[in-house]
């Protein structure tokens, strides 16, 4: 063996600053990976509104919004929390996936059972007098909010197109791109999004097509620039983006109907009484809240909605 | 000292990047900064990384195998309790928030609802794990029968992730990666077991 010479040795005090200096670098490298890997799971904190002003007319049916002491959540909770599985199914995350969503121009086309089939381009939808409703919310995974939408009665545009004697329901579609909405392939679900009322269930003056709340034009992550808002039904009935009503005398197939027929009814009205086969619906969180509160039949709205049922077997038809 | 042999420095490390975690959804907690909906992103996150610790435990003996990384062994244990920290932190989630401290319902939940069964079956696999960490407890109940216990790991694991499989509405990513890595890791000790039940004389 080659003998080594001695200045080819490391001196130790070099050794010792260049473990000092790796170690240094393992403990940052890792820490920014750990925290790195947090971050990208944690929710954003803050959501901006930077919807247009509407211009709100006074309500008529004031005594459908909730009274001031069941407080609304803030926009940041409204805004931030959302379930839009075209965009992601991580709520807190879908504000972000949905901010480049375009949504002018839109065009809703009103068809099937109806007398004077039409579309309707953002303007013209924006030019329906809107009112403000504040509604309770309650998603069917257990979490509620209430919300202050403006928007206006569907009863009025399904009166604009003269609905036909043989129409029974009325079935919606969300807009759908992959272009726009490329992690929608994670979503689990058929896509485009399709909901469905009973036709009087669409007629009731509960009803809303909402587009905007806390006063200005929703957020994309809302379902701008149009959407459903059926306050006693669990959420996902109130269906976002809708690009398409059709009347029809059958039944319509609502998408989560479809994905698990075992879990989710066309009905999906709030009943404490039903359980989801995973998780009980007796009570729910209030967003902005630690404990829980009870959930109340049709989410509140019994006095308003219940007569829609009488007779019925709500368990069967949940 | 070269760096394989370095153990304090590996425990740190696994103490630093263990705590971590807690420390920033504390952080975020303190300073309201954990989104609209605090109780659940706390519930997912501890389960979650009660998961990730477990693949890294069951990743220590291939990782051994194939790369030589014999000093992963004397990290195992601190890992797999990491995994069972934040397995106690997920089920104390679920009692205080879910069943909002009524812990006389739990077992009709159990009953009830199959993923919490699974969970709570899983989540209590882990406690004779944890107890029996200890050089004390290896001694006692000597090398071989402690190694025999501690393969209820592979149990744990699973119960876990197909406890998250059955709490997702659609989206499966992320319990799907999951049970990947775990069948990858599982995957190996199977082929592991079959050479060398091959290379047995008969």
């Amino acid at each position: 063996m080659k003998d080594i010479h001695p200045s080819e040795i490391t001196p130790e005090s070099t050794f010792l600053n260049r473990r000092f200096f790796m170690k240094s670098a393992v403990w940052a490298g890792s820490a920014l990976a750990t925290t790195g890997l947090y971050r990208a799971f944690r929710p954003r904190p803050q959501i901006s509104n930077n919807g247009k002003a509407i211009a709100i007319t006074p309500d008529r049916e004031m005594n459908l919004s909730l009274p001031a002491d069941e407080a609304a959540n803030s926009f940041t909770e409204i805004a931030g929390y959302n379930n839009y599985y075209e965009f992601s199914t991580d709520k807190s995350a879908v504000a972000e996936a949905a901010k480049n969503f375009v949504t002018d121009p839109w065009t809703v086309q009103v068809g099937g059972l109806v007398r004077k089939p039409r579309s309707f381009d953002l303007a013209e939808l924006m030019k329906f007098e809107a009112v403000e409703r504040i509604y309770r919310f309650r998603c069917v995974e257990g979490w509620s909010m209430v919300i202050p939408w403006t928007g206006f009665p569907l009863s009025k545009l399904l009166h604009l197109v003269e609905p036909a004697g043989s129409a029974a329901f009325v079935k919606f579609e969300t807009y759908y791109d992959e272009k726009q909405m490329p992690d929608a392939r994670f979503a689990g679900i058929d896509l485009p999004y399709v909901e469905g009322l009973r036709l009087d269930e669409a007629m009731h003056p509960l009803t809303l097509l909402a587009t905007g709340l806390y006063g200005k034009t929703l957020p994309n992550q809302n379902g701008a620039p149009l959407r459903l808002v059926v306050p006693w039904k669990y959420g996902f009935k109130s269906i976002k983006s809708v690009v398409k009503i059709t009347l029809t005398e059958d039944r319509p197939t609502s998408t989560w109907q479809l994905a698990n027929p075992g879990e989710y009814g066309f009905y999906s009205n709030v009943n404490p009484t039903v359980d989801h086969p995973r998780w009980s619906q007796a009570r729910e969180r209030r967003i902005g809240e630690t404990g829980s509160r009870e959930t109340l039949m049709f989410n509140g709205y019994a006095e308003q909605v219940a007569h829609l049922y009488a007779g019925m077997d709500l368990r069967h038809y949940f | 000292m070269t760096f394989t042999a370095d153990s304090r420095f590996h425990t740190q490390l696994i103490w630093f990047n263990g705590l971590l975690p807690a420390a920033l959804v504390l952080f975020d907690g303190w300073r309201g900064a954990l989104g609209a909906n605090p109780v659940e992103f706390v519930t997912r996150c501890s389960g979650v990384l009660s998961l990730i610790f477990l693949i890294i435990t069951l990743a220590v003996t291939p990782l051994r195998k194939m790369y030589g990384w014999n000093w992963l062994l004397k990290q195992r244990r601190l890992i797999g309790l990491f995994a069972f920290y934040y397995g106690t932190a997920h089920l104390i989630t679920y009692l205080a928030f879910d069943r909002e401290g009524q812990l006389s319902t739990v077992a009709a939940d159990v009953l009830k609802r199959p993923f919490i069964a699974i969970g709570m079956f899983s989540f209590l696999l882990m406690v004779p794990l944890a107890i029996t960490s200890t050089n004390r407890m290896i001694k006692r109940l000597g090398g071989k029968r402690w190694a025999m216990l501690h393969r209820l790991t592979y149990v744990v694991a699973i119960g876990g992730v197909w406890h998250y499989f059955l709490i997702v509405k659609s989206d499966i990513t992320f319990p799907a990666l999951f049970a990947l890595w775990l069948l990858v890791l599982l995957g190996w000790r199977v082929v592991a077991a079959l050479k060398k039940a091959a290379k047995v004389p008969q």
